[in-house]
């Protein structure tokens, strides 16, 4: 009887509350009740009730907290208009950053009784995303989950219900995320522009944003290898290094100029891409994640290795400059004109950083354009449906060699051309800056903006590189907090900030003669 | 349009072996041109595997199938590259487990179909990158083809909706539409009844004798559903083991003594002939 009581108990909001405090009273204690001190005859041990109690505290009125809010979102129908609010924009905002707003059509759709109704069947309404799909990039396609797996009893851990079930119509879905997709890349790009000029803009800051960029043009080739054409290739710094390196080794042995340079590192990237096309063709979901991740260590190896050519690990110093069109960023030079005196402007480094961070955005802009038409194109239709099911394309006539090697040396030429970028940013470069890690952060960048989606590159982007380097006083805890923030957004949008997915092409209303006649079959 | 001419199949001692178990075993049968020739067969009889072969899936090691479109053109599909049997032979398969690529919409897999009609259209990158007025044109040609389709099986209405997010029986329905627009000179149907219920099986029916008769595709079909194999079925092709049973027009095989051992494992008698035809 005892026992059935208690377990009664832990099922009301305030039970589980309590045992959500008792549990972190157990973690903490060990954790950061006791310390270890240096006291006078040798170690000591302190105990700190204060941190203890904190914690717990911070556990139990944050689990009273969040059951209050669910019961009542629950309990109560209609909810009350904040709540409601709140629900209505997980359920249709297609974005974390932008504005929320309740849209219209969003607002007729009752988002919060679908606890209630999500055992019912969901066909016919836009399917309902399951958290498994996010981290799908490739292999074979499973069929989605049913959304009831996500209905779970009220008291449950908060974690398992953070995901409301979505049915919200497609054509709300659509339509809202059209709008803000498209303001909030075009707002994005203005304040791109515009950042150098604002008040705030210091050389760190240019710095960082150039930084953000770099990625953004990473994650834009890495989206089309793995949003578009679902390979996941855990190999792409591989690529990026190659550029970089060809830029490297064309400025300085042989003395190409930097505008000459950078398109060919794209190219060199791309027949690097072509070469790893080749063997991994047959390959699908894992064992391509598995054989690209051994090519990103080869090339990084060689790279260590080769010292005649690549300098080993002291890498290659002294990397041409971006030049204005030939005019270099430089101090005044006897028998040489610099931008400085061909505009008649006093030299300061401050043009460089301002020239190189244009450059950067405009490569990058014509990289996101390129994918954005990439995307309307019969070849990058093509790149989802292998993406979509492989075999299915192959019976309809698609040649998977060609569409494969398509995606694998485009992606590798926008990385080349990053790594040009990179190269001649830095000065100097050396197979450190392309570790696995990179790739991991490309990839993070691709899947946590929502695979496939240029805004949401955009945003991850900002916040897994900006980030960091604007929260560097947190020193050892900044990785902490980034690692909580990632485990937080994929919770909060498991099919990563932006997942909404438009068809390429619409049929319009108006160009579709017989509507009607569709009830026939 | 381009490419309406039928196909003749012939298959000719095919065999496909799997470890000990011998899937197709000297498979001898004709599939007409013009005609909709039925497979049929208990659970495990190398229905699926014959499609996997004839399409490229399968690579059998024994035997030849000869692809004869209109008069002239043979195609020998046991030498041939899958992706190049649907895009040059012409012989174009729907899935037993609905295939589509679900998160496009529908319009835009039936437009992927078209992936041919596209690459005729000439493989310059730059022109299609801006977009030069044949790639224009190709577009809107196989958009226009596209529209046709959803009209025919009915889902005009859901021509932007995500494929994966309609009912099932629109998804049979779309990914029929779908290899249509790969134009097939021999369309492959797996089971294309499955899952339906009598009314939308009754449609389907209608759709592939429509579908037969103004585009003169062949069809090779695998179906449980008897009331779509004897009501449409030119020819009926009974597989056992690998093996042909037996090989003719519904009246035939619907009686045949071979055929009723097969499904019932037994000797019949008259009464149980009777309760063969309904699955």
């Amino acid at each position: 009887m005892e026992l059935e009581r208690a377990r009664d108990f832990v099922k009301t909001p305030l039970g589980d509350a309590v045992l959500a405090g008792a549990i972190a009273a157990v973690l903490a204690l060990p954790l950061l009740g006791f310390r270890l001190t240096d006291a006078a005859q040798g170690a000591g041990i302190e105990f700190r009730p204060g941190y203890l109690l904190a914690t717990v505290a911070i556990v139990f009125l944050g689990r009273l907290a969040l059951n209050y809010i669910r019961t009542l979102s629950l309990a109560s129908r209609p909810p009350p208009a904040l709540l409601r609010a709140f629900a209505l924009r997980r359920a249709t905002s297609p974005q974390g950053g932008g504005k929320e707003e309740l849209s219209p059509s969003g607002a007729t759709e009752p988002s919060l009784d679908v606890e209630a109704q999500s055992h019912l069947p969901q066909r016919g309404e836009v399917e309902a995303p399951t958290r498994s799909e996010a981290l799908r990039v490739g292999g074979p396609p499973r069929a989605a989950l049913p959304s009831a797996e996500i209905e779970t009893p009220s008291n449950l851990p908060l974690v398992g219900r953070s995901i409301p079930p979505k049915r919200f119509s497609a054509k709300a879905d659509r339509v809202g995320g059209a709008l803000l997709d498209t303001a909030g890349l075009w707002a994005l790009i203005a304040f791109a522009v515009a950042l150098p000029l604002l008040p705030f803009a210091e050389r760190n800051v240019i710095d960082t944003a150039t930084l953000i960029l770099l990625y953004v043009l990473l994650a834009t080739g890495l989206n089309i290898t793995v949003g578009l054409a679902g390979l996941l290739d855990l190999g792409y710094v591989a690529f990026y290094a190659v550029g970089a390196y060809s830029y490297a080794l064309l400025t300085t042995a042989l003395g190409f100029s930097f505008w000459e340079a950078m398109p060919l590192a794209g190219v060199f990237a791309a027949a690097f891409g072509l070469m790893l096309g080749f063997p991994v063709l047959r390959l699908r979901g894992d064992y391509l994640a598995i054989v690209t991740l051994g090519f990103g260590q080869i090339v990084r190896v060689v790279l260590i290795n080769w010292t005649e050519v690549t300098g080993g690990p002291n890498g290659i110093s002294g990397i041409a400059r971006p030049s204005f069109f030939g005019l270099p960023f430089q101090p005044t030079i006897e028998g040489q004109t610099s931008f400085a005196d061909y505009f008649g402007v006093p030299f300061s480094p401050l043009q460089r950083i301002y020239f190189l961070y244009y450059l950067i955005l405009a490569v990058a802009l014509l990289a996101m354009l390129f994918v954005w038409r990439l995307k309307r194109l019969p070849l990058g239709r093509a790149f989802e449906a292998l993406r979509e099911d492989e075999t299915a394309s192959i019976a309809l006539g698609l040649n998977p060699t060609i569409i494969k090697l398509s995606a694998f040396a485009l992606g590798a030429g926008i990385a080349g051309i990053a790594g040009a970028l990179f190269a001649t940013r830095q000065g100097f470069i050396s197979p450190e800056s392309f570790t696995f890690v990179e790739t991991a952060i490309i990839l993070s960048i691709v899947v946590l903006g929502g695979m496939g989606s240029q805004l949401g590159i955009v945003l991850a982007a900002i916040l897994l590189v900006g980030l960091p380097e604007w929260f560097r006083e947190l020193a050892d805890y900044r990785m902490v907090a980034f690692g909580a923030a990632m485990v937080l957004i994929m919770l909060w949008r498991p099919h990563g900030l932006t997942r909404v997915r438009r068809p390429t092409l619409m049929l319009k209303q108006s160009a579709a003669p017989r509507a009607g006649a569709g009830a026939r079959a | 349009m381009s490419r309406m001419v039928s196909a003749s199949l012939h298959v000719e001692h095919l065999s496909m072996r799997f470890g000990g178990l011998l899937a197709l075993n000297d498979l001898t049968f004709r599939a007409q041109a013009g005609q909709i020739t039925a497979i049929i067969g208990p659970n495990g009889a190398g229905k699926t595997t014959l499609f996997n072969c004839l399409t490229g899936f399968y690579r059998a090691p024994v035997g030849r199938m000869r692809l004869t479109v209109g008069a002239r053109d043979h195609y020998f599909l046991e030498r041939m590259d899958a992706h190049r049997i649907a895009r040059d032979a012409g012989v174009v398969r729907t899935f037993q487990n609905v295939r589509l690529f679900s998160t496009m919409s529908a319009l835009e897999n039936l437009v992927v179909a078209q992936h041919r009609d596209f690459s005729a259209a000439g493989r310059n990158p730059l022109a299609v990158l801006f977009g030069a007025p044949r790639h224009r044109r190709a577009l809107k040609n196989a958009l226009n083809w596209g529209r046709y389709w959803l009209n025919r099986v009915g889902l005009i209405e859901v021509a932007d909706a995500a494929a994966g997010a309609l009912p099932y029986g629109s998804q049979r329905r779309l990914e029929i539409a779908r290899a249509m627009c790969a134009r097939p000179t021999l369309l492959c149907l797996d089971e294309p009844a499955a899952g339906l219920n009598p009314r939308e099986s009754h449609q389907l029916n209608e759709l592939l004798l429509d579908i037969r008769q103004d585009h003169g595709v062949s069809m090779l079909l695998i179906e449980h559903d008897m009331s779509v194999v004897m009501q449409i079925s030119d020819h009926i092709v009974v597989l056992d083991h690998g093996i042909c049973i037996a090989d003719g027009q519904p009246r035939y095989v619907r009686t045949d003594p071979a055929v009723i051992r097969a499904y019932l494992g037994e000797t019949p008698s008259p009464e149980t002939i009777k309760k063969v035809t309904p699955r």
